[in-house]
């Protein structure tokens, strides 16, 4: 991984949405009418960037390669689940990519002094925990569309269908408080605003609902084990070894 | 000249013949497409909650940049994605050697070989977007304005088409360039929005740095009939400048290709 650290800057830096979203809503003085100033809003983007450069998950690129090429059937041979395999990876780009982070962090308070802020230790421990139950979420759905690369060829195409309520519906662009009550309401019925809203809002120290979000955390993590465990069950018997 | 369109002709069309095999493909790029359209315009609406205003820019005529973006996607998503990001396969397997062979030009091979008929649904729903949203702020076309219109978008495309292909250019020396046009689509992201909402620094880097103004927001005041005669002089001079620096990269690039495995 060290290697590569040109690669591991870029993408640190292509997680530059956040970013470029606070620019707008503090320039257009948009943060008042959901209950943000520009320093809630400063420090809340900042932590969604923070909480995705740590819960972004890639593993259906990586699958479909390996499958496609036939690398999948060695490491279906070997005594280790071949999911166990990319997660490791991920943990450790995410350990590379914390300098890169840290120094954008660093960048971003040189820029806009007056949002700095130390979150408590508990506060950080609980964004700590939240932020890796979102890449437990994040992975686990990504392995479900994954699994599907045993039934098709082109299961990273599957994979937009679900960035895309990702994109919209995680809290990346905008605080989820700024929905409208309705649209709200169908939003926290999916897993998508536990990955990026709510470890996001409890790093920046805003009032977030703790208990329910962690539950909720846990619940969406006790639903897909199973889900991604039985497709990949099912997918192994169908696979026809690629390329081999 | 004739030669190249007639190349053009080939290639498109075997694309055509090999996509039909992957018609589930194209169901999945429409479902997308359209739940990333709903999104922005989502997001877009919560800037005018009360009234405001979004840089001086109404509803209207912020769909109407919306439109414009969802074109050039389209545009991306057709011709540049699936060309240039193959690059850099080229690169890696040394099979770049027999592009550099052919009795054609490299770069416009490289640009045209593929076409992805599933960004064509994008390009028309951006083009009646614009259109409608155009229409509902009540201003009226000329053929003047229409003119422009193509003009400032023709332009927007070759900043666009030259930016990535610098980047994808780039893998000569760099054998992994995913990264970086991630960047590039992240940065490109901020022309969903007028120009004008972003705090002045912003401005000036996507006014001359990155160009993302003349991407969405220029053209969408063209058609509005709002653009002045010298912002479209100097996007005319921007976008030769960005062409023909690529067009030099690439000559450079070449120069220090050692090529793979060969």
């Amino acid at each position: 991984m060290l290697e590569y650290r040109i690669e591991i800057a870029l993408w640190a830096l292509s997680g530059v949405l956040p970013f470029i979203m606070f620019s707008l809503w503090s320039q257009n003085d948009v943060g008042n009418s959901f209950g943000l100033n520009d320093i809630g809003l400063a420090r809340y983007f900042l932590s969604a960037f923070l909480v995705r450069q740590f819960s972004v998950v890639w593993v259906v690129f990586s699958f479909e390669e390996d499958s496609l090429s036939g690398r999948l059937s060695p490491y279906l041979l070997q005594p280790l689940h071949p999911l166990l395999r990319y997660v490791a990876a991920h943990l450790a780009e995410q350990a590379t990519r914390l300098p890169f982070a840290i120094a954008i962090a660093i960048t971003f308070f040189i820029l806009n002094p007056s949002s700095f802020w130390l979150p408590s230790l508990p506060q950080l421990f609980l964004a700590y925990l939240s932020t890796h139950f979102a890449f437990t979420i994040a992975f686990l759905l990504q392995s479900l569309v994954a699994a599907l690369c045993f039934w098709t060829e082109k299961s990273s195409a599957l994979e937009r269908l679900i960035f895309v309520p990702y994109l919209f519906l995680s809290g990346l662009l905008v605080p989820l408080s700024a929905f409208p009550s309705n649209v709200l309401k169908v939003a926290m019925l999916t897993p998508f605003p536990y990955l990026i809203n709510f470890p996001a809002k409890i790093l920046a120290g805003m009032p977030a609902d703790i208990f329910n979000g962690f539950l909720a955390q846990i619940l969406w993590i006790s639903l897909l084990v199973p889900s991604v465990n039985l497709l990949w069950k099912l997918g192994v018997k169908r696979y026809t070894a690629m390329g081999a | 000249m004739q030669r190249y369109f007639k190349t053009i002709r080939l290639f498109w069309s075997t694309a055509f013949a090999s996509q039909l095999e992957y018609q589930l493909n194209f169901l999945i790029e429409l479902l997308a497409m359209l739940g990333t359209l709903l999104g922005s315009i989502f997001i877009l609406s919560l800037f005018f909650t009360g009234g405001r205003q979004l840089g001086d820019w109404t509803w209207e005529s912020a769909l109407v940049i919306q439109g414009v973006y969802t074109f050039l996607d389209g545009l991306t998503n057709a011709l540049l994605r699936p060309n240039l990001t193959e690059i850099v396969n080229y690169v890696r397997e040394g099979t770049l050697d027999y592009v550099l062979l052919k009795p054609i030009d490299s770069q416009f091979w490289l640009s045209v070989k593929k076409f992805s008929f599933a960004g064509l649904p994008e390009i028309i729903l951006g083009l009646i977007i614009v259109f409608w949203a155009a229409i509902q702020t009540g201003s009226s076309f000329s053929l003047y304005s229409l003119f422009v219109f193509i003009i400032s978008l023709l332009i927007g495309f070759v900043i666009l088409y030259s930016v990535w292909f610098l980047i994808a250019a780039s893998s000569i020396w760099f054998v992994k360039t995913w990264n970086a046009t991630e960047v590039l689509r992240a940065l490109l992201a901020a022309g969903r929005y007028p120009i004008s909402a972003y705090p002045v620094v912003l401005r000036f880097i996507f006014t001359l740095v990155l160009p993302v103004a003349f991407l969405t927001t220029f053209p969408a005041e063209a058609i509005l009939g709002e653009l002045k005669f010298n912002i479209l002089f100097f996007g005319f001079i921007l976008s030769s400048l960005f062409f023909i620096f690529s067009r030099f990269f690439w000559m450079f690039a070449l120069k220090h290709y050692t090529s793979a495995s060969s």
